[in-house]
């Protein structure tokens, strides 16, 4: 089968459907590549390397479109502005589309491919499942957004991020806030994080908070319970209640922060405005905002998709191609995913549209010239689908919290027992017991302090020291020998044999103990 | 020789009052020792500074014995000398003596004495009339109780614990019916006779109290031997951990008994030394202190997932093969290294893949071995440089970097269901994910399941390969087949 790869026309998209690396892949499974002369350009892939790769290449739009059996796309069809005709036009009847499409937004490309019979795959439509994730074309770019998002910021931003103590003078690290801890917030947080900033994100969905404090970010939580995860992933729509409490706390966190980055998204919904005009002028000046819904309106009320706006003194970045400004690689992830979903199609030998398969399904928005849009809905388990970017944290550890909590419940009551005790004790016990017990209690946290220190590699030496030391007991035995203090008063015989038996058993402690210790110390080098 | 320094009158008077009478020169070599003996503890905190640690160790035991000696009548000295140097003696012989896989034994022994030595204290003390009265008296015949008691079980647990280690006795937990029971009517009979005790020595009489002291010392030490015959031979170096807090503690009640800083400081320092390890080793075991006590380990609770599926073999030449394409490698020793002597072989594989440009490390389990540490000491032994031997924490996030681990005789602490199987006996319990390397071979003398009595699914992993045989002989085999290939 032929798989053309056609230049993208959208204004300022830099990205491409195929790179010489995937092209091999794909030649590698079986697949004809023809690559439009000049695809890849934007991305610093030149046509030398896709002919090496073993593509054909041609400067004909009109045939990579109408002669490849399957077409592979970053953006939606639209219209060519050198040839005046729609992509969607170009397609050879019965044809295979694979690119995003926003079904949602784009009822009339859908009609459009139809019209072709065209059989379209949107890589956005991909469900969210942990099988999925391979062919998460999503995922992968909004980490990439998420990640320069942070470098976007941090270019407009007139200060340090990290903080640092000078001779001239102390600086501050930044505050960011991550609204939305999807792919792209955690990857904001990881990447604002590694840059020194100190990182607070808010999202509705709880689920998500553990994920946020891996990262090392604080997890901002309302006064509120209300969970907002919904289906595949995303957040729904909240109730007036709690969004008024968000409100309130994005109004109070943006007079704290001076980097906000908004990844708030609801499918198929105009972005949720969260930060309005007042908020913008309470921030420091120099704040920045990031605005990653700014295609689909904002979550800033100031918000220009594709613009940088200044309101007094606040930077407002609505840049909507932020993957694309990473475009080698992007277009190498993107790629990626595409040759993961023709693999799970069949390859080319068995390529095929499996109704059955959850991923094609989901992701088949035409069909036999039917929208086939949306999928029906599958219930999948909430967990997996909640962290499509970390599939296996987690895991391993079992938690056993009841047995914590008792165990905790435990140590409280042994303290109020341990202090009950201590204070009868206290009430019955002659001074002199006291001092003995005073020291007593204080030994016992000396040595409870020094011995956390001894590295675990030290374990078997520090149980034979220890043993050689409590040879002390000896002095013990001594004591009963016969002392100048007591030589008036006879020594008791049985007393006397006694002590030289302790003083004997000690002794064998005391040498043994501390020479095998030395022994045993002498092996450890370097 | 006492005479230059002897204490002055005054200050013999104030003193005459208590039976422990101590000079202001005996006060300040004890603070000396006390400090000098939490230097030498401080010091373990890294082996650079360890020797260093052990030397403050000698030099506060030999200054307090100094300055106790100094205290003594001139035939009290005679006699201290006459017991003091055989002993010492005794001791250095053992102490030279040993292998270090003996370890275990020695410590367990060392620890009867400790326990043995105070009991023998109490009772003396005991004969030596107190002058002390009323509340004062009663906490007096309660420290001299407490101190033999502690002391009885450390004793008799030792000598069980030498004896499970030393393989005199057999390492299966020996579980009594109604043990439990028996423990609590132990524990209550222990509290009647101290108090029957603490009354017989207040209405002065002797014959009656020795008696009542010497049936507690009785059934605190069968208490002790019940303690550690109920305990498998996994738990051993909690046990051993256990008993070494145990001996401290005896000492301090001693201090107690006889009024003295020095032993109370001494005994604190140790008890809570070994109440650290116990709980570092029980933490490594995911199991809690009380659990451990209680004994009977392996003896079946929870269902185990049967393993299915076989497993692979594979010859000295097959493994040398792998090891020659490894570029790092973990090795993951356990108890059969020991037993089987092979950490000097091994240390010559160490250094031969080294110069070779292998990357190698040791991984060290909490628990390998059956004391604390076990490991690290055997392969200190074998010449193998401290900073290649890494602890679990250190190492386990790079298994699925790591070509090759060869884990030589280790079982439990490489087991993959006590992390997938919420079933098994050893759920939780942090381990070593071998597994996640490209590859591991793991030595053993047959398919036996390990301490914990439980099958272990690593070995029918794919990437599992089996060597059977005598570690030792495998291991010298492979030496020699990776000089002569």
């Amino acid at each position: 089968m032929r798989i053309g790869i056609p230049k993208e026309i959208h204004p300022g998209e830099r990205r491409v459907a195929g790179t010489p690396k995937t092209v091999k892949k794909l030649i590698e499974m079986g697949f004809e590549v023809v690559v439009e002369e000049g695809a890849g350009v934007a991305a610093e892939h030149y046509d030398d390397m896709y002919a090496q790769a073993g593509a054909s290449l041609t400067a004909d739009t009109k045939a990579i479109w109408g002669d490849s059996d399957i077409v592979l796309k970053v953006h939606s069809p639209q219209v060519h502005p050198s040839l005046g005709v729609h992509e969607a036009d170009l397609i050879k009847e019965g044809g295979c589309l694979i690119g995003f499409i926003w079904p949602a937004q784009n009822q009339d490309i859908l009609d459009k491919l139809n019209a072709r019979n065209a059989t379209v795959l949107a890589m956005d439509c991909v469900p969210r499942i942990s099988r999925a994730q391979k062919v998460d074309a999503l995922s992968a770019m909004a980490n990439a957004a998420g990640y320069r998002a942070v470098i976007e910021a941090v270019n407009v931003y007139p200060r340090f991020l990290t903080g640092q103590s000078t001779a001239a003078g102390g600086i501050k690290p930044a505050k960011v806030l991550v609204i939305g801890a999807g792919v792209a917030g955690l990857a904001a947080i990881g990447a604002a994080k590694s840059l020194g900033a100190i990182v607070r994100a808010f999202d509705t969905r709880l689920e998500v908070g553990d994920q946020v404090r891996s990262m090392g970010a604080e997890f901002l939580e309302l006064d509120f319970t209300e969970d907002g995860s919904g289906d595949g992933g995303y957040a729904k729509i909240m109730s007036k209640e709690f969004i008024d409490a968000e409100m309130k706390l994005f109004a109070q966190q943006a007079m704290e922060v001076d980097i906000i980055i908004t990844t708030a998204l609801i499918p198929g919904k105009p972005a949720p405005l969260l930060i309005t005009a007042g908020m913008v002028e309470s921030m420091r000046e120099g704040g920045v905002i990031v605005d990653l819904a700014a295609q689909q309106g904002g979550n800033c009320a100031l918000t220009k998709a594709d613009e940088l706006v200044i309101h007094k003194g606040v930077r407002i970045v609505g840049y909507t191609d932020l993957p694309s400004r990473m475009a080698i690689q992007t277009s190498w992830l993107y790629a990626s995913t595409l040759v993961n979903m023709l693999d799970e199609m069949g390859g080319d030998e068995n390529f095929a549209i499996d109704l059955e398969n959850d991923i094609v399904r989901g992701a088949l928005v035409c069909h036999a010239g039917k929208t086939t849009w949306p999928a029906p809905q599958q219930q999948h388990a909430k967990a997996p689908v909640a962290s499509p970017d970390q599939p296996s944290l987690d895991t391993a550890t079992p938690a056993v919290p009841s047995a914590k909590e008792k165990s905790k419940l435990g140590g409280i009551a042994a303290m109020i027992i341990i202090t009950i005790a201590l204070l009868a004790l206290g009430r019955v016990a002659p001074s002199e017991f006291l001092s003995h017990f005073t020291v007593f209690v204080l030994a016992c946290f000396v040595g409870w302090q020094v011995v956390w220190n001894v590295t675990p590699a030290l374990h078997t030496p520090l149980m034979s020291v220890t043993n050689a030391i409590s040879g002390i007991i000896l002095i013990g035995g001594m004591l009963h020998l016969g002392t100048q203090a007591g030589a008036d008063t006879p020594t008791d015989t049985l007393a006397l044999i006694l002590g030289t038996a302790a003083v004997f058993l000690a002794a064998i402690n005391i040498s043994g103990g501390f020479l095998v210790t030395r022994r045993m110390l002498s092996m450890f080098h370097r | 020789m006492t005479t230059n320094i002897a204490p002055t009158p005054d200050i013999l008077v104030a003193a005459t009052a208590n039976a422990s009478s101590m000079t202001g020169v005996a006060t300040v070599a004890y603070i000396i020792a006390a400090a000098l003996f939490i230097m030498s503890l401080s010091g373990l905190g890294h082996p650079k500074t360890s020797r260093k640690g052990n030397a403050y160790g000698i030099a506060g035991m030999l200054i307090a014995l100094i300055a106790t000696a100094l205290l003594l009548t001139i035939t009290g000295f005679m006699i201290f000398l006459a017991a003091m140097i055989p002993a010492a003696v005794i001791g250095a012989v053992l102490a030279s003596r040993v292998k270090m896989t003996d370890m275990p034994q020695l410590v367990a022994m060392l620890h009867s004495f400790v326990g043995a030595a105070a009991v023998l204290v109490g009772f003396a003390t005991l004969r030596d009339h107190s002058p002390l009265t009323g509340s004062a008296l009663v906490i007096h015949n309660i420290e001299i109780y407490i101190g033999v008691c502690i002391g009885s079980i450390t004793f008799t647990g030792s000598i069980i614990a030498y004896a499970k280690l030393d393989g005199k006795i057999g390492g299966k937990p020996l579980i009594l019916p109604a043990r439990h029971l028996l423990n609590i009517i132990v524990l209550l009979l222990t509290v009647v006779l101290g108090y029957m005790f603490a009354q017989a020595v207040g209405g002065g009489d002797m014959t009656k109290s020795m008696w009542l002291l010497g049936i507690a010392t009785a059934i605190t030490g069968l208490f002790g031997i019940h303690m550690v015959m109920a305990i498998g031979g996994a738990d051993m170096p909690v046990v051993v951990s256990m008993l070494n807090s145990y001996s401290g503690w005896a000492a301090a009640a001693a201090g107690f008994m006889l009024s003295n800083d020095l032993l109370i400081i001494t005994g604190a320092l140790v008890g809570s030394s070994g109440a650290i390890l116990s709980y570092i080793m029980c933490k490594s075991m995911n199991r809690s202190f009380f659990s451990v006590i209680m004994g009977g380990f392996g003896a079946a609770e929870g269902t185990t997932v049967a393993i299915e599926g076989e497993h692979t073999e594979i010859n000295v030449d097959g493994t040398v093969d792998l090891i020659r394409n490894a570029k790092s490698i973990v090795i993951v020793p356990g108890y059969g290294m020991a037993v089987a002597q092979a950490q000097h072989t091994l240390s010559e594989i160490t250094k031969e893949l080294e110069a070779a440009g292998t990357k190698i490390h040791f991984a060290i389990h909490p628990i390998a071995g059956r004391l604390p540490g076990h490991m690290n000491v055997l392969l200190a032994e074998a010449n193998i440089s401290y900073d290649i031997v890494l602890e679990m924490d250190e190492i386990n996030d790079d298994f699925p970097e790591t070509d090759l681990v060869l884990v030589i005789g280790a079982n439990d602490i490489v087991n993959p269901s006590a992390l997938d199987d919420p079933g098994s006996p050893i759920a939780g319990m942090p381990v070593l994910e071998v597994w996640k390397a490209k590859d591991v071979i793991v030595m053993k003398r047959s398919m036996a399941s390990g301490y914990a009595g439980i099958g272990n699914p690593l070995f029918v992993k794919e990437n599992t390969k089996m060597l059977f045989g005598d570690a030792k002989k495998n291991v010298d085999a492979i030496l020699t087949a990776y000089r002569t290939s």
